[in-house]
């Protein structure tokens, strides 16, 4: 995507000053998807394509519904199928429409070194800003979800924009505009999770005494939010993460160890400096160009001729 | 009486270090450039940072290349020895400015030592660890978890290096008559028997 002039910015990759932030009464938005109503149709996969001009290539059948198998930088969102047993001889097939969960604390903002190439909107929404990229990759290491994709193309990442360019100009994500079951939902996160909370007490009503809504706390929030049947498992919906958060790996990375190790290297060549002003450097006692009156100083083996302090 | 010279290094071992240092500026700096916002600027110097980030790995490499030269010519050299020991234990007073109670120190002392091996350590851990996110040919082969792994302990010893860099340039700035041995490939006699005694005898066969 490229940037838009219509949305602001809460946070901007790598920089340390802060972003425009005129417009203060902005709603943060989110997108419900109710897991117990997707009916695995992928209107919303041929939607995404669609709206946002992608082609994947064919792929293989790898013995399940999905399809593709992966996402990819051409398939920003894929319908997970999942067959479980949670009661026994009770089959289950879960689907779940996989894609980036636009975190609050987004981990690929964190870990991005290219300044302006990942933002996140005051509304919420988490854009790769594509001709900022540079292609190094950080934004998959720092993903909790393994979400983001880059393109063998163009080295470039990509993954869902939520559309902020429908977004931007008053539109619902092609996605939920698609969708035949209103599975896909989209609104302020405000509503999306009243509306989530009446959907719970209905699973619960019908026997999925578990069921509830996914707003993982560990990443500050989503504004992808799920409805689930089984949501003190999550795992069961293709490895949904039970407890994400950005890996202490990458806070370290991105954290501590920035100001740090400059401070450090900086500090070493001051100390440099320093230790060169105040104790002064070891003579070379056969100098060739040094002064003729040091070199006839009484030290006769040169060791340590200059004054110290 | 003339000055007389003592040969330290050849002209090739004096190519192959500025040949390592060139590309530690390049690589260093491109580095930098991904490590901290406030270093982003410096990707402007390799054009841009998509240039950086390709150019990054490729200069890292043939760093690492060219210091293997430099390890097979000078490792024996740098083997631990006891005095080096009594060396580091004696190196505090040293950097008061008081040398009266150093070891005789051979072709390598202890400080010098110290700065081969970290650098050959941070320069393997360097190489393997970029190997590990290096988009977009090798990353994708290693689980995400290994390349979290990777990127801090390539940042760690991107700053280790760096550190001990900044201490191996400052050595050769403090103890005057230094630079010459990698600039001109020999150091002034007194040089050696001052600040090498044990190889200053090695090489002259005098006391």
């Amino acid at each position: 995507m490229s940037s838009l002039q219509s949305l602001d910015i809460a946070k901007r990759s790598a920089t340390t000053t802060p972003s425009t932030q005129a417009r203060t009464h902005v709603a943060e938005v989110a997108k419900l998807i109710d897991v117990s109503s997707c009916i695995g149709c992928k209107a919303c996969q041929v939607a995404c394509m669609q709206w946002n001009d992608l082609r994947d290539d064919v792929g293989d059948n790898i013995g399940t519904y999905d399809n593709p198998r992966d996402l990819t930088p051409q398939s920003w969102t894929v319908m997970r199928f999942s067959e479980v047993e949670v009661e026994k001889d009770k089959l289950e097939w879960l689907i779940r429409k996989d894609g980036c969960m636009h975190c609050e604390d987004p981990g690929c903002l964190k870990s991005c070194p290219a300044p302006g190439a990942i933002v996140k909107y005051t509304n919420g929404i988490v854009d790769f800003i594509s001709e900022h990229c540079i292609g190094c990759g950080n934004c998959v290491t720092g993903c909790p979800f393994d979400v983001p994709r880059i393109s063998k193309v163009d080295s470039k990442a990509y993954k869902c924009s939520l559309c902020s360019d429908r977004v931007g100009v008053g539109l619902e994500p092609a996605c939920a505009k698609a969708c035949p079951t209103g599975a896909i939902r989209f609104g302020t996160k405000e509503d999306m999770l009243d509306y989530g909370a009446e959907r719970i007490v209905d699973l619960k009503e019908r026997g999925y005494a578990n069921a509830g809504v996914y707003d993982p706390p560990g990443v500050g929030g989503t504004h992808v939010v799920y409805v689930l049947q089984h949501a003190d498992k999550p795992e069961l919906y293709h490895g949904l993460p039970k407890d994400p958060k950005i890996s202490p790996l990458v806070s370290l990375w991105k954290g501590a160890a920035k100001p740090l190790a400059v401070a450090a290297m900086i500090g070493a060549a001051i100390a440099g400096f320093f230790h060169y002003t105040r104790v002064g450097p070891i003579e070379d006692p056969d100098d060739p160009e040094a002064d003729r009156n040091l070199a006839r100083s009484p030290d006769p083996d040169g060791i340590d001729r200059h004054p110290h302090v | 009486m003339a000055t007389r010279f003592l040969q330290r290094y050849s002209a090739g071992d004096r190519t192959n270090h500025w040949l390592i240092v060139l590309l530690f500026f390049c690589a260093g700096l491109s580095g930098l450039a991904f490590f901290h916002p406030s270093l982003f600027f410096l990707s402007a110097l390799f054009g841009g940072g998509t240039w950086a980030r390709i150019l990054h790995p490729f200069m890292g490499l043939l760093m690492a290349l060219c210091f293997v030269f430099m390890f097979v010519r000078l490792w024996r050299h740098n083997v631990w020895q006891d005095v080096d020991t009594q060396w580091v234990k004696h190196s505090g007073d040293m950097l008061r400015g008081d040398k009266s109670h150093m070891p005789p120190v051979g072709r390598y002392n202890a400080g010098q030592k110290a700065v081969f091996w970290l650098m050959a350590v941070c320069l393997v851990v360097l190489v393997v660890t970029g190997f590990m996110f290096w988009q977009p040919w090798f990353a994708n082969s290693f689980p995400i978890t290994l390349r979290r792994i990777a990127v801090v302990l390539h940042a760690l010893s991107a700053t280790g290096l760096i550190l001990t860099v900044i201490v191996h340039i400052y050595a050769a700035i403090w103890v005057k008559g230094t630079v010459r041995a990698m600039t001109r490939g020999s150091v002034t006699e007194g040089w050696a028997r001052q600040n090498h005694p044990l190889w200053h005898r090695e090489m002259t066969g005098k006391q």
